[in-house]
């Protein structure tokens, strides 16, 4: 396996300028001669395929939910960043460029991230003409508002809904191209495997979740826009459906997986409040524009917030990090929640929150400000835990969010296997060991609006690909093996359900891959993994049948691929001897408790190949060059 | 808390189904709704029986893919909330709750507590866009949308298309849902090249799906988790006046020049 990041020679400021012109075209008129594939419906997947279809090319689009304005994306909060400095505040492509390596740790492909800077001004233009209701100034012009990680404003927002004002916009451009009958939609149809031809990924295999019907569906390139796979914690902000089944399948069929043990976590999610509990809210990160984070000083201290004065309260992020405060970036901010609720100091029944406290801004600016600013999110607080945020202060705990990790892609968003593309949060790419607030939105309607319709142009330029139909031997074996692994796991009928192994897999990743990690505890995450998942195949009730709908069932099939990917985060954590991050091992951490890169070492992207059942993966590195940022010890002092 | 539920099981389309009566035990005030539902699935697993079917994801009320109706309201007693933000804490001991999908002739029940609800797709398809290919648009600061616009527009297009509306309202008319569409994209400078063609469109395309009219009830704002405002469906009714006069020619091959149907009296 070669990685070729194929990133063009010359200054950087050029680069994808340069590539446009060199990556060859498809005639207008040729376009639909070509049949394309998109799984999953997001930011990245939908705007990929309404721009495809507008471009004339026939997609097949595929989605698991009931429609395709569902995919997660549309719980994004806060907020998506681009250079425009309307704030006149320093904001430049060059500083968000900057701002994303640096807050990447040092750990992303310098080219993918200046392009990501650079488009990420027509995104906003393209988002403001589809009819985006963004936040808007008294004078009718774009506002803005600052995030983590950053020291300028550049994030645009529509209250506290920007994911699904944006999936809106490409959901609504994506029916207009379905209207005109050039995107064929297939909801509530998941994809369980990926057909490989001649080497070039050329289809997928389908299941439809009402009838239970395995469908083989060939194309000349496929895009996989599928998201992220932090729902293998079990308690993750991701939606239950979210999953790793696409871009895993795709893994085990050749596409190198890149970075898994790069997982993000939220500081400021609502806390666990009991054993039930099916998922984690997240509390948008622009809450900490005006909140301001606290645990008392004393261990222990369980007086209500309101008792506690001033100078018995330890403004924790203001103290250590004078400079960001509470803008300190996600990974930064996690840590030093940990830290404090390990030393005895975290509030609420558990002992595992802090204080996210609104006081000081509703004096400074009013209830009515911080109600235009933040309304929504406090009354989504309200309902989850019944306190009313903006007369105490709001408990929040970290919890899994992102994943840096992903599917390996090169500068034109193609994976290991030729003809297979990969966007948004389901590949590695542009966000290194961490990744800034805001910029998931940025990224997913970067790759999908402006980056693939080029790149996916000059792939079936450049390859002159025999048809192939749906028919073929390739077809007919993958949906072979998608049906013996259905039926294996309708087979066990033994006594726990996915559920209950799910949870038990969450935790064992959570305590040993989560936040914090060290070499003992990965290798005990391992043996668990291993042990938990033989026992799953001996011992998981499937009830039902596969003829039908079957919501366990589909559930068993996503379990099954979070056990292989738990534990090939896990090789990947151990292997990786140094903290960057999200990445955290405790024996590779600075005096202060920050995170201790190993630059000479480790300074690659670690790209594994599935060599097969049982059979350890086999590395592959990347190594990545700082020719623009010099990496530092970064520092949010 | 133990309550009592009486859920509508339904096999598939063509069944005709029946109420079936289960105990929630143990069940935390804390815990959210489709928590409680996921303990009593659990339980039926276990025992060796089929597990209730309802429609999830995001858990946090904003991809409008969960929805039924407990004791005749949509979503269930809070305002502004859908089933999945609602906690049990609303709840007490001793409650009897029932469960059924949303009825309506628009929306087939597949299974259980999960209906189609691709009517709402078609009916974005139909016209709830702007047009705007990628690549072609102007600066985002080229043209200011003044903020009490910009806010109302924000307001309609807060609908998370999940068809509470349509439940509750007793013509299962899509009024409110389209109406919000129309509203949030008329309401912007960027929808106006296409608003005559949108309103036409889409009306259109809603009476052509199996939704009732609308007749002024009111139910469609009470239950819907947004609090989306009745207003969007007068919008809708100007936006179609108008251009029912001036552009009879944007209607597509397929639907039919007929007398305006929504908001009016059949």
């Amino acid at each position: 396996m070669v990685l070729d990041s194929k990133v063009p020679s010359g200054p950087i400021e050029q680069a994808w300028d340069k590539a446009r012109f060199e990556m060859k075209l498809v005639n207008p008129a040729n376009k639909r001669k070509f049949n394309i594939i998109v799984v999953g419906t997001g930011l990245a997947g939908g705007s990929a395929a309404a721009t495809l279809g507008e471009l004339g090319y026939n997609v097949k689009c595929f989605c698991f939910q009931d429609s395709p304005r569902r995919a997660h994306s549309i719980a994004a909060q806060g907020g998506i960043n681009a250079a425009k400095n309307y704030q006149n505040d320093g904001d430049s492509v060059y500083r968000l460029f900057y701002d994303t390596v640096k807050g990447g740790d040092f750990r992303s492909r310098e080219a993918n991230v200046y392009r990501l800077a650079q488009i990420s001004v027509q995104i906003i233009d393209q988002c403001v003409a589809q009819g985006v209701p963004f936040a808007r100034e008294y004078g009718g012009l774009l506002a803005n508002r600052s995030f983590g990680g950053a020291q300028v404003s550049r994030t645009f927002y529509a209250r506290g809904q920007t994911g699904q004002q944006l999936l809106l916009g490409a959901y609504q451009a994506l029916e207009a191209q379905v209207d005109a009958g050039r995107v064929k939609m297939f909801p509530r149809t998941e994809m369980l495997d990926l057909v490989v031809v001649d080497g070039h990924a050329r289809g997928i295999i389908t299941r439809d979740l009402i009838t239970g019907a395995i469908e083989a569906h060939a194309a000349d390139a496929v895009i996989l826009a599928s998201g992220g796979y932090g729902n293998v914690f079990y308690l993750s902000t991701n939606a239950k459906g979210s999953n790793c089944t696409a871009i895993w399948r795709a893994h085990k069929r050749g596409a190198a997986f890149a970075n898994p043990c790069f997982t993000q976590i939220h500081p400021t999610c609502i806390p666990v409040s009991g054993d039930y509990q099916s998922k984690l809210t997240l509390m948008s990160e622009s809450l900490r524009n005006d909140g301001r984070i606290w645990v008392p000083r004393q261990a222990r201290d369980m007086r209500p917030p309101a008792q506690i004065p001033e100078r018995e309260r330890d403004y924790y992020l203001e103290r250590r990090y004078p400079s960001f405060g509470n803008l300190v970036p996600r990974d930064v901010a996690s840590r030093a929640a940990k830290a404090v609720c390990d030393e005895g100091r975290g509030v609420g029944e558990t002992g595992l929150g802090v204080y996210l406290d609104f006081g000081d801004a509703i004096k400074r600016l009013g209830r009515r400000v911080i109600g235009e600013r933040y309304g929504n999110l406090f009354e989504m607080y309200e309902r989850i835990t019944g306190e009313n945020p903006y007369e105490t202060p709001m408990r929040i705990f970290p919890a899994i969010h992102y994943t840096m990790g992903g599917l390996w892609v090169d500068y034109q968003l193609m994976s290991t296997i030729p003809g297979l593309f990969v966007l948004g949060e389901a590949n590695f790419s542009d966000h290194g060991a961490n990744r800034l607030g805001a910029s998931a939105l940025m990224q997913g309607l970067s790759d999908g609006y402006f980056v693939i319709p080029y790149t996916l142009g000059n792939y079936l330029a450049s390859n002159r690909l025999e048809k192939v139909d749906a028919t073929q031997p390739e077809f007919r074996s993958t949906a072979v093996e998608v049906e013996a692994k259905i039926a294996r796991l309708l087979s066990v009928k033994g006594k726990r359900t996915v559920s209950s192994f799910h949870r038990e897999l969450g935790k064992i990743v959570w305590d040993y891959c989560g936040m914090s990690r060290n070499a003992e505890g990965l290798r005990r995450a391992i043996d668990g993994i291993r042990n938990l998942r033989e026992e799953y195949w001996r011992n998981v009730n499937v009830p039902g049948s596969e003829g039908d709908l079957n919501q366990q069932l589909e559930s068993a099939g996503r379990v099954a691929d979070f056990f292989e990917l738990a534990e090939l985060m896990c090789i990947d954590a151990l292997h990786r001897n140094e903290s960057c991050g999200g990445h955290f091992r405790e024996e590779f951490q600075t005096e202060e408790g920050e995170a201790l890169r190993d630059d000479v070492h480790y300074q690659y992207v670690a790209a594994w190949e599935y060599k097969g059942p049982e059979t350890s993966p086999e590395l592959h590195t990347e190594p990545l060059e700082f020719n623009y940022v010099h990496p530092a010890q970064r520092s949010y002092k | 808390m133990n309550l009592t539920l009486h859920v509508w099981r339904q096999k598939n389309a063509s069944d005709a189904g029946r109420m079936e009566r289960y105990a929630a035990r143990n069940v935390n005030p804390d815990m959210s709704f489709l928590e409680m539902l996921d303990v009593v699935n659990e339980k039926l697993i276990e025992a060796g029986a089929e597990p209730i079917a309802f429609e999830h994801d995001c858990r946090e009320g904003i991809c409008g893919s969960c929805g039924f109706m407990i004791n005749g309201v949509a979503h269930g007693p809070e305002r502004g909330t859908t089933v999945c933000q609602l906690h049990m804490r609303h709840f007490k001991d001793g409650d009897e709750l029932y469960l059924e999908p949303w009825r309506a002739r628009a929306f087939p029940v597949l299974r259980d507590l999960m209906v189609d609800r691709r009517a709402f797709d078609r009916i974005i398809a139909a016209g709830g866009y702007i047009t705007a290919r990628t690549g072609s648009a102007p600066d985002a600061n080229g043209l200011p949308v003044s903020k009490e616009n910009s806010d109302r527009a924000m307001d309609a297009a807060a609908c998370i298309g999940c068809g509470a509306c349509v439940a509750a309202c007793p013509n299962a008319s899509a009024a409110l849902f389209t109406g919000a569409k129309i509203s949030h994209l008329g309401l912007l400078p960027q929808g106006q090249p296409e608003r005559s063609r949108r309103a036409l469109r889409m009306v259109a395309q809603y009476n052509k799906e199996l939704f009732g009219s609308c007749t002024n009830i009111g139910e469609c704002e009470a239950v819907c988790p947004k609090e989306i405002r009745i207003e969007v469906i007068s919008r809708m009714n100007r936006d179609y006046l108008r251009a029912a006069w001036k552009d009879r020619s944007a209607l597509r091959d397929d639907q039919p020049e007929a007398e305006p149907r929504a908001g009016g009296r059949r």
